[in-house]
């Protein structure tokens, strides 16, 4: 037989299964890879530099951009992060908002994960599932906060508004015929929080919907089972979190381990896989999702029962109403101050860091007591995950790398930042 | 602090004793400043040691401290003149001897134990400024290294594969400086003529829309200093005037 050479070959940064701007140099013999080299920052915008010249509030619409598929979760870091140096803690109704929000956004996260990675390896149907359920939850975030994606809804000292108690309906249009449109906006005659659980009790179905495509399909199977395995340890010496972690059989989670908002308030169970290949990520995810229908069910039966401010009353940090506004004098100054100088944070440091749907996410703050940060890090689960993928991918054949970067579960948002 | 918090502090400074020193921190938080001559040895010891057990370096990077403390808009005098909207951008010079202006700061997470801990180093006089590295420690360390290394031109001694990571190809600078402006120093556009992209110097110029503004708050005054309470006040005004910021 001929020697086959080994060549260096290009993989993206254009490439459908790269998942962004991603490009890899890989070192293959044959069909089998020996070593990659990834070149990354492609999107990268200096996210960190530009916080440092905007007052605190203003950023956090750059947080959104991060991981543009688990926007709110990003939020929550930095706004945490503000709010520990400041010492405030927002009411009880903002947080149990915050955490069904983030659990909402667990599941878009899951669900385009889950359909791009099917995608990626063959599974067509699979992907239109996820944006069937997915495109309720972008409702969702449009119903509390104006905006599909870059909601820039948690502030420092709560959240920026109330839950409405009308869920926008479709219009007639020439397009739909009224069957379609009252099928359409038969969930939606209530409030946002009947909406909520409508979904929550249909997503479970949605969800065995993906397993009978997936989870014991032999074409899946063949494609995740075995492949891109990492041993517990070096997850561990990796940086990993998240379900790359739970994958390795850690049972790790933020959300349990430290508490934030009001997990530990709620009930759900943490997924941890024994085999750490992408099988067994893509089983933890998928339980993932079950979990954040349970956790969101528990935030709806609270949010319900319980209604009160959502926002701090202390106006140094948080705006008056724009109603006082008109009348009090105090008000009216409080909102010019914000508005043109911000607030000021203490001097002082702090790392605040989330269980992002993607792994952990967090802010490492510095202040010097300016109306503007010092310093921001904003420590990117996926940045620690990509960084293994030489490692993990050594020795499998080219066909495996997609599944294993669709396993990483990586968005360039973040990455780069 | 708590409880658990307490008994690591003593941990770690019963094990390290002086090579460690105490950073002000919030209540929930530990934190401590390293030399970098010891740092590889501090840190196999928090990874290895059964009372530490810092499986992982969740994060790591740079800091620039170049202008730590300086505001735009003076707020303590009055002023019988009014205010002016513009803003002086003048950066202070950067002291060759200067040896606490870049510092690498790194997140430790133990899985074992459910704690964190910050370490602190500083870099050292000199340019390039330089550090130890860590990535046979930790693995994760090896991009988070390339980074800080990008951004602030930090050299990690040891580092198996010291190339930039997140800039252009052929990028020159170190954007995350205190000293680089936030235009950059050179922008792209489309030339016809050569029928290709350039590169050529920026034509827009910085400007501050919102001062950065210092108040000494009173609210906020003696924060960090009740929340830290094993640090006496004293020991947290020699850090901060060693930190030149008092």
């Amino acid at each position: 037989m001929r020697d086959i050479q080994g060549y260096t070959m290009n993989f993206g940064p254009q490439h459908p299964a790269a998942h962004g701007v991603l490009r890899l140099v890989l070192e293959m013999e044959g069909e089998v890879i020996r070593a990659i080299d990834p070149h990354i920052g492609l999107l990268h915008r200096a996210t960190e530099k530009l916080a440092e010249q905007r007052i605190f509030n203003q950023s956090i619409g750059y947080m959104d951009r991060l991981d543009y598929v688990s926007m709110m979760v990003n939020e929550h870091a930095y706004v945490m992060a503000i709010e520990k140096l400041l010492g405030i803690t927002p009411p009880p109704r903002a947080l149990w908002i915050r955490t069904m929000y983030d659990e909402l956004t667990r599941i878009t996260n899951h669900l385009m994960w889950l359909g791009a990675h099917g995608l990626d390896i063959g599974a067509m149907t699979v992907f239109l599932y996820c944006f069937r359920e997915r495109e309720d939850i972008m409702d969702m975030y449009e119903a509390v906060s104006g905006a599909r994606m870059h909601a820039s809804y948690y502030r420092p000292g709560g959240v920026y508004r109330d839950l409405p108690d009308r869920m926008p309906q479709y219009q007639p249009s020439k397009f739909r015929s009224k069957k379609e449109l009252d099928k359409l906006n038969e969930a939606r005659s209530g409030t946002l929080l009947d909406f909520i659980e409508d979904f929550i009790d249909r997503f479970p179905k949605a969800v065995d919907e993906y397993e009978t495509l997936l989870t014991d399909n032999r074409i899946w199977k063949q494609r995740t089972v075995g492949i891109g395995v990492v041993s517990p340890e070096r997850a561990l010496n990796l940086g990993f979190s998240g379900p790359m972690l739970r994958g390795s059989g850690i049972a790790w989670d933020l959300r349990k381990k430290q508490p934030y908002a009001m997990y530990d308030q709620v009930d759900f169970d943490i997924p941890v896989g024994t085999n750490g290949d992408c099988y067994d990520r893509y089983l933890v995810r998928v339980e993932e999702m079950r979990q954040s229908a349970r956790i969101v069910k528990q935030c709806v039966q609270w949010l319900r029962a319980n209604p009160g401010p959502v926002m701090l009353d202390d106006h140094k940090i948080t705006p008056p109403r724009r109603v006082e506004m008109k009348g009090d004098m105090e008000s009216l100054i409080h909102h010019f101050k914000l508005a043109t100088e911000g607030y000021i944070v203490p001097e002082g440091e702090v790392y605040a860091a989330v269980e992002q749907p993607k792994g952990e996410f967090g802010i490492y703050l510095v202040s010097d007591g300016a109306n503007k940060p010092y310093r921001i890090k904003i420590r990117a689960s996926g940045f620690a995950h990509l960084a293994a993928i030489d490692e993990i991918c050594r020795g499998h054949m080219l066909a495996d790398l997609v599944s294993v970067i669709g396993t990483l579960d990586i968005v360039f948002g973040e990455i780069d930042r | 602090m708590s409880e658990k918090l307490r008994k690591l502090a003593e941990k770690v400074e019963a094990r390290f004793g002086d090579t460690l020193t105490r950073l002000p921190s919030l209540s929930f938080e530990l934190s401590y400043e390293v030399p970098a001559g010891k740092l590889r040895e501090v840190c196999v010891a928090l990874r290895d040691e059964e009372d530490f057990r810092f499986e992982q370096l969740m994060d790591l990077c740079g800091v620039d401290f170049l202008t730590y403390g300086r505001d735009e808009w003076v707020t303590e005098d009055a002023t019988d003149t009014g205010f002016s909207r513009g803003v002086a951008r003048e950066l202070p010079k950067s002291e060759p001897n200067y040896d606490r202006r870049f510092a690498v700061v790194y997140h430790l997470m133990s899985i074992t134990h459910n704690w964190r801990l910050r370490l602190k180093t500083f870099c050292g006089a000199g340019e390039p400024p330089m550090v130890p590295t860590v990535t046979d420690i930790w693995n994760s360390a090896n991009w988070f290294e390339r980074e800080a290394f990008d951004m602030f031109g930090i050299l990690f001694e040891g580092h198996p594969d010291m190339r930039r990571i997140l800039t252009d190809y052929g990028f020159v600078g170190y954007p995350f400086r205190k000293d680089f402006p936030i235009s950059g120093h050179v922008e792209v556009r489309y030339d016809p003529e050569k029928g290709r992209v350039v590169y050529q110097p920026v034509t827009i110029e910085p400007r501050t829309l919102v001062p950065r503004v210092i108040r000494r708050d009173h609210r906020y005054m003696d924060r960090m200093l009740t929340q830290a309470d094993n640090i006496a006040p004293e020991a947290l005004q020699t850090s901060r005037e060693k930190s030149g910021n008092a």
